[in-house]
C-alpha cells in the first residue's frame, strides 16, 4: 500500500492520519503535509499511526523534525497515537519512543492539549 | 524458495516499493516468520536507499540488483550497484540517546541494517562495483519442511 494522508482540522488541535508505507521516495510527501499545518499556525498535532504498515529512517527523521518544529517557543507538540507493534520496536530501536508523548487512541492524544 | 531470487531494478526511489515486494515475498517462500520479514525488509530498504542517494546520487540511469537464497540456517541478501564507492566508515553513528534540541539526524539508516540483520558486509570491486551482503540466521529447516 502507497502512503496515504488524511488531515482533519479540529478546533484546537489537528489530526494526521498516515497509512500506508512511507519510505525514502514520499518522506517529502509526509513533510509538506506536516509544513502546511505549521505554516498556518498549527503547531498542536497528533499523528494517528492507526493504519501505517511501514516507515522507513527517512520517515523518523520527518517525525522528528515536525516534533522540534512544534515544541520551538513552547507553541505545541506532535503526539502520537494507535502506534502499531511493528512500528512501535522501529521508534524504540530508533530511540525515539521517550521523545514522543504517545497514547493508546486519537481521542485520548487529541484530549491531552 | 528456489536457489536464488534476482531482481534488477533501476536506481531510482520510487522503485523501493517494488524491492520491499520482492524481498518480502522471497523471505517468506524462504520460510522467515513475518516479525523477520519486517526486519529484512527494513534493511534492504535502507541499504537501497543508501545505493540511490549516495553510490548513484540521484542519477536515474543506474541499476540495482538484488538477490537473496536460503541456506540451511541463513537467509543471505546481496545488493550490487555500479555507483560510487560506499564507504561506510564516514558515516558517523546515531546519537540515540541525546536530546531532542541537539539530536542528529543521519545515521540511522545503516544503524538500522547492523541491527537488524546478523551480518553486513561491504565491499567495492572496479568491475562489479558495490556489493552489500546481509546475512540473517533462522532455524535450520525442519525435515519436514524440505
Amino acid at each position: 500500500m502507497a502512503l496515504d494522508i488524511d488531515i482533519r482540522n479540529l478546533k484546537r488541535v489537528s489530526v494526521v492520519s498516515i497509512k500506508g508505507r512511507v519510505d525514502s521516495s514520499n518522506a517529502p510527501e509526509l513533510e509538506s503535509a506536516f509544513h502546511s499545518l505549521m505554516d498556518n499556525g498549527r503547531y498542536r498535532l497528533v499523528a494517528d499511526l492507526g493504519g501505517l504498515e511501514y516507515i522507513s529512517s527517512a520517515g523518523l527523521r520527518v517525525l522528528v523534525s515536525t516534533l522540534k518544529a512544534c515544541r520551538r517557543y513552547n507553541r505545541g507538540d506532535l503526539r502520537l497515537s494507535n502506534v502499531p507493534p511493528r512500528i512501535a520496536e522501529v521508534l524504540n530501536l530508533a530511540g525515539m519512543t521517550p521523545l514522543f508523548k504517545i497514547f493508546d487512541d486519537t481521542v485520548g492524544a487529541v484530549g491531552s492539549f | 524458495m528456489p536457489d536464488e531470487c534476482r531482481l534488477t531494478v533501476p536506481g531510482r526511489l520510487d522503485q523501493l516499493i517494488i524491492i520491499s515486494e520482492f524481498i518480502a515475498q522471497a523471505a517468506r517462500q524462504a520460510g522467515l516468520d513475518e516479525r523477520t520479514v519486517f526486519h529484512v525488509q527494513m534493511a534492504v530498504d535502507e541499504a537501497c536507499t543508501n545505493v540511490i542517494q549516495h553510490a548513484y546520487q540521484g542519477i536515474e540511469d543506474g541499476e540495482i540488483t538484488l538477490a537473496c537464497r536460503r541456506t540451511d540456517d541463513t537467509f543471505v541478501i546481496t545488493i550490487q550497484d555500479h555507483g560510487r564507492p560506499f564507504d561506510p566508515t564516514t558515516v558517523p553513528p546515531p546519537d540515540l540517546g541525546a536530546d531532542l534540541d541537539v539530536r542528529r539526524l543521519g545515521g540511522l539508516g545503516l544503524y538500522f541494517m547492523h541491527r537488524l540483520m546478523d551480518e553486513v558486509h561491504f565491499e567495492f570491486n572496479a568491475e562489479t562495483g558495490n556489493t552489500v551482503t546481509m546475512i540473517k540466521r533462522i532455524a535450520p529447516q525442519s525435515q519436514d519442511d524440505r
